[in-house]
């Protein structure tokens, strides 16, 4: 579904990626996983255009994503720190999405309900807390039935009971058959979720397995425990 | 794309900066024309205002306004929507709240007390240098992400524009001056925008005696409908062209 061909960015002279190639197929749940500035946000971002990389290619269902931005009807954006005009309520947030994104049908609104988004509707986004913006970015990114969901730290800043039901739409929507792109540095939340691993450090592709081989390669049962396994031994 | 536009324009009357500057050059053009003897001392004391204010306050406001608007930019832009619709969005958002306060501010005092061929020049003047100095504007801030850096740089230009800019053609004037330099005069004023507008209006307010032989040439260029047209098409490319630059730079930005 997306293939990303030796995409390489350089932030003045420091790499950003460097020569990144990863395919990420339908109804897989893929997380990238590395350590702090390995180049994950920027990988994301230069899916969603939102950084251009100076070499490289992007194929989404075949369609290069130069200079397209129709492809992003499909694509729900949960980003690291939601970043949102402060002078807008959390209602008007979510009616310009609306106007800008015609949903198909419903909108999807399971996740405003169950984080009670709806009742603080007339809140200004100044006013809210990292943890309640986390959830107006969770709940915008599910909106609109996207085919893929890219989550990037979708639980950093949320309490156990509402980062337990993101995981719980997060399960859901991928047994719907969507391709679920997330990023975490709390591996142990993502075990029951993943089925793929694509590993990055400074700004190199590591490696890209399905778990059961990575589990199988590494002798561990835990994501945390072969991961770590991983980074000591250096195996590549 | 209207969409934006209209989300663009409802934030700004939100800010109620613009209304307030709609109302402020309201009351100030109003007095103008109250207090002066005449009304057409009272153009000529809007002149200035024209000139010098509205081009500052556009540009400062635009500038400002796109820094903060950030958050929103960054959100759209992983929406989607063309990177050039967001952009071309802000800037018609711009223009149309500025222009408009303009023309009421400025223009409909004008309009009750000098509606003659001077005040549809200055009235036209005004609305077209409204713009350029958003699309200005659009351009600075294009070029840095550095919010300081980028209101100063605007300050700069229009310090260019209203100032320094003359000094440099003063500067030309007195080194050549044993060169006839009135048809070169003509190209030069075409790199400022403040400049063409001063010279229409002034041109229209037949003062254009007190600039002597350049003033001459001017008229015979300036003052034919040729000339106007020159002027107005030079002040649209003064619209298009760093609108259209900072476009491009936005397209290619990392956010």
């Amino acid at each position: 579904m997306i293939v990303a061909k030796n995409i390489t960015k350089k932030f003045g002279k420091v790499y950003a990626l460097n020569d990144v190639s990863v395919t990420c197929n339908k109804g897989e749940c893929i997380a990238l996983i590395g350590p702090n500035a390995s180049g994950k946000t920027t990988f994301i971002k230069c899916l969603l255009g939102m950084v251009v990389p100076q070499s490289g290619t992007i194929n989404f269902d075949n369609n290069s994503i130069a200079h397209n931005w129709l492809y992003r009807n499909r694509i729900g954006y949960m980003p690291q720190i939601g970043r949102y005009p402060e002078n807008m309520s959390i209602g008007q947030v979510f009616n310009l999405m609306k106007d800008i994104r015609k949903p198909i049908g419903l909108a999807d609104e399971e996740l405003v309900q169950k984080f009670k988004l709806d009742i603080i509707m007339q809140k200004r986004m100044r006013t809210l807390s990292g943890g309640t913006r986390q959830k107006v970015s969770a709940a915008l990114a599910f909106l609109f039935n996207p085919d893929v969901l890219i989550l990037d730290e979708p639980t950093a800043g949320l309490d156990p009971v509402s980062s337990e039901i993101l995981k719980e739409k997060i399960i859901k929507e991928k047994n719907k058959g969507k391709l679920i792109l997330i990023t975490s540095h709390v591996l142990s939340e993502l075990d029951d979720l993943v089925t793929e691993v694509i590993y990055m450090q400074e700004g190199r592709l590591g490696f890209q397995k399905s778990i059961s081989i990575l589990k199988q390669e590494t002798g561990e049962e835990k994501l945390a425990k072969a991961i770590a396994k991983v980074m000591i031994t250096g195996h590549q | 794309m209207k969409k934006i536009i209209k989300y663009v324009i409802v934030d700004i009357l939100r800010n109620k900066i613009v209304l307030f500057y709609t109302f402020l050059s309201l009351i100030i053009s109003l007095s103008i024309f109250n207090l002066e003897s005449s009304t057409g001392k009272g153009l000529l004391t809007l002149l200035y205002i024209v000139l010098i204010i509205v081009p500052l306050v556009c540009m400062v406001f635009s500038t400002i306004y796109i820094y903060n608007s950030a958050e929103f930019i960054e959100l759209l832009v992983s929406q989607p929507l063309r990177r050039r619709t967001i952009w071309i969005s802000l800037f018609i958002g711009l223009s149309v709240s500025l222009s408009v306060a303009f023309l009421i501010g400025i223009g409909l005092p004008i309009l009750i007390y000098q509606s003659n061929a001077t005040g549809f020049m200055m009235l036209l003047m005004g609305f077209l240098l409204s713009i350029i100095f958003v699309s200005i504007a659009m351009l600075a801030s294009s070029i840095t992400r550095d919010k300081a850096k980028g209101i100063g740089f605007a300050i700069l230009l229009w310090l260019y524009f209203s100032l320094i800019f003359d000094a440099i053609v003063l500067f030309i004037l007195f080194q050549f001056q044993e060169y006839p330099l009135e048809k070169p005069m003509i190209i030069f004023s075409f790199l400022n925008p403040i400049d063409l507008s001063r010279i229409q209006i002034l041109l229209k307010m037949d003062n254009s005696a007190l600039m002597g032989y350049t003033g001459a040439v001017f008229k015979d260029f300036f003052g034919t409908g040729v000339g106007i047209a020159v002027t107005t098409l030079v002040l649209c490319f003064w619209i298009l062209i760093p609108v259209w630059i900072s476009s491009g730079k936005f397209g290619k930005k990392d956010l």
